[in-house]
């Protein structure tokens, strides 16, 4: 009964996780000054804290960031168009859906990611080579729940519409696509977690671009610290940007 | 004549090869291919960047009896097996110990839930130098990539098991093993086999992308490599024959947990 009461309370349990990663930071940080652990191959984390103030001021960044969210924002708006475009077309015209459905769910299980050579020949060592990866890499998921949105329209809804004799154009507007709307936003944001994803890791992968640039050129400079911070600033931006999109998705659910 | 035909085709069920769906898949493949041939010898881009379709199905043909596509091949299936073995066991613990203690579910389940959907192939510089630059270093971040959606899908399952399943066994009072064996898991296989689903993918995500960084073995160097020789026929058909394996064992997978018939149920 006293472990339920604390796994109910508000503090123990982020206490209890926060506790045990700042014990474990200071395990590694103590196993390598003693020598345990090479500090050749993982740095110390003091070492890696202190390497932050370096990679903002000298390596630039947040210019860095800037250039993937601009990658990343691209990527999602050529999602908002073609993916929501295809699930309403594929929606509205039931025999196309029902003979490419299972593609586009097959595409989504496919390693799309692996086909950035391809992108490489194609568009060049660009900024579109990395955003078309993000795009259609996501696309996908956005497909489907725009379909999955649609297709759960309540059958309420649709009747009251009818009942005010309302066109084709008009239920589509007016009923079907503000019901859809926060499963599209759920489609659209696993889009968008995708993209950025699948961006880092084509610019680690070609060295070109933002962020996923920068680990590669501090790995090749052998510069362990700033290697590891870079893929801390990395990991932090990717958990800020989820939990972003998780509270707008919350707010655009209606409470049942 | 042909009005009245359409009218009666309409309305009397045709035979399986004339159904609208399978016509109209027929009609896509069709029509993009031409699409794809027309383009090729347009040469309205790059040459070679689309190649003919005579060229790619020669090429696939060439690489289906090569000796060294499928020594390549053993090695990424030999890497994304003992990734997906490792990170499997090492997700399942984690989820079955979060999904049964609160406490702890609630304390560690965050860092789980938010660390799973960041870029993993960033690691791998990390892993290079911890585990080398040989397979070592693949098999690892192929078990970083596939651990997160599988302790989580197993959690999440563990949360939803019906609470008189648990009862049932309380009442014959099972022990923790017996437990676990006979009402945890049988339980949850669906949440399970899907999280195994998610981790393969990213599994075979994770190892090829190393492998295209870094490598002189494996399916990854292999398009990497034909790429870097500007063979475009072979890498299309590397690409191609990658694409048909992972949706083929993805859907094996789905099909062997009965993934197909979880909404009938």
């Amino acid at each position: 009964m006293k472990a339920d009461a604390m796994a109910r309370s508000r503090v123990i349990p982020p206490l209890i996780g926060f506790g045990s990663l700042a014990l474990s930071v200071l395990a590694f940080e103590v196993l390598i000054r003693l020598n345990v652990i090479s500090k050749f191959i993982v740095p110390p984390p003091s070492e890696i804290a202190m390497s932050f103030e370096r990679i903002i001021v000298e390596e630039h960044v947040l210019q860095r960031f800037v250039a993937t969210g601009s990658e990343v924002l691209t990527a999602a708006a050529m999602l908002t168009v073609v993916g929501v475009s295809i699930g309403v077309l594929l929606f509205q015209v039931d025999i196309l859906r029902r003979a490419t459905e299972t593609w586009v769910a097959a595409m989504a299980a496919a390693p799309i990611v692996l086909m950035y050579p391809l992108f490489l020949v194609i568009f060049g060592r660009s900024p579109w080579t990395i955003i078309m990866i993000g795009f259609v890499a996501a696309l996908p998921p956005v497909i489907l729940k725009t379909i999955e949105g649609l297709a759960g329209t309540r059958r309420v809804l649709i009747n009251v519409g009818r009942s005010f004799s309302m066109s084709e154009s008009q239920l589509f507007w007016k009923i079907m696509l503000p019901s859809a709307l926060p499963t599209i936003f759920v489609g659209l944001r696993l889009g968008l977690i995708f993209a950025l994803i699948n961006i880092v890791g084509v610019e680690f992968l070609i060295n070109f671009g933002g962020l996923g640039q920068l680990i590669n050129e501090l790995a090749e400079r052998y510069d362990l610290a700033g290697t590891y911070a870079a893929i801390c600033f990395v990991i932090l931006v990717s958990i800020i940007v989820f939990a972003l999109t998780e509270r707008i998705e919350r707010w655009l659910t209606p409470a049942n | 004549m042909a009005h009245a035909g359409q009218l009666t085709a309409a309305r009397t069920p045709r035979p399986a090869l004339a159904d609208p769906v399978t016509m109209v898949r027929i009609a896509i493949i069709v029509g993009v291919l031409a699409f794809w041939e027309v383009l090729s010898r347009s040469g309205w881009l790059y040459r070679d960047v689309v190649p003919s379709l005579v060229a790619i199905s020669k090429a696939v043909g060439e690489l289906l009896i090569d000796k060294d596509y499928y020594w390549n091949l053993g090695w990424t299936g030999f890497e994304v097996a003992v990734a997906l073995g490792i990170g499997g066991v090492g997700g399942l613990l984690a989820g079955l110990i979060l999904g049964s203690n609160k406490l702890l579910g609630k304390s560690f389940e965050p860092y789980l839930y938010y660390l799973g959907p960041t870029p993993k192939i960033i690691f791998f510089p990390v892993m290079i130098m911890w585990f080398g630059i040989g397979p070592g270093s693949k098999i690892a971040l192929g078990t970083i990539s596939c651990f997160f959606p599988i302790a989580l899908s197993t959690a999440a399952g563990m949360r939803q098991i019906k609470p008189v399943l648990i009862s049932v066994g309380r009442t014959y009072r099972a022990n923790a093993w017996q437990m676990m064996t006979k009402i945890y898991i049988p339980a949850m296989r669906h949440p399970i086999i899907n999280g195994i689903r998610l981790g393969l993918g990213v599994a075979i995500i994770g190892t090829l992308l190393a492998e295209t960084k870094l490598s002189n073995k494996g399916i990854g160097f292999l398009i990497i490599n034909a790429y870097s020789t500007f063979d475009m026929p072979r890498m299309y058909a590397l690409l191609i024959v990658l694409f048909v394996l992972s949706i083929g064992v993805n859907a094996l997978v789905g099909r062997f947990g009965g993934l197909d018939k979880i909404k009938r149920s």
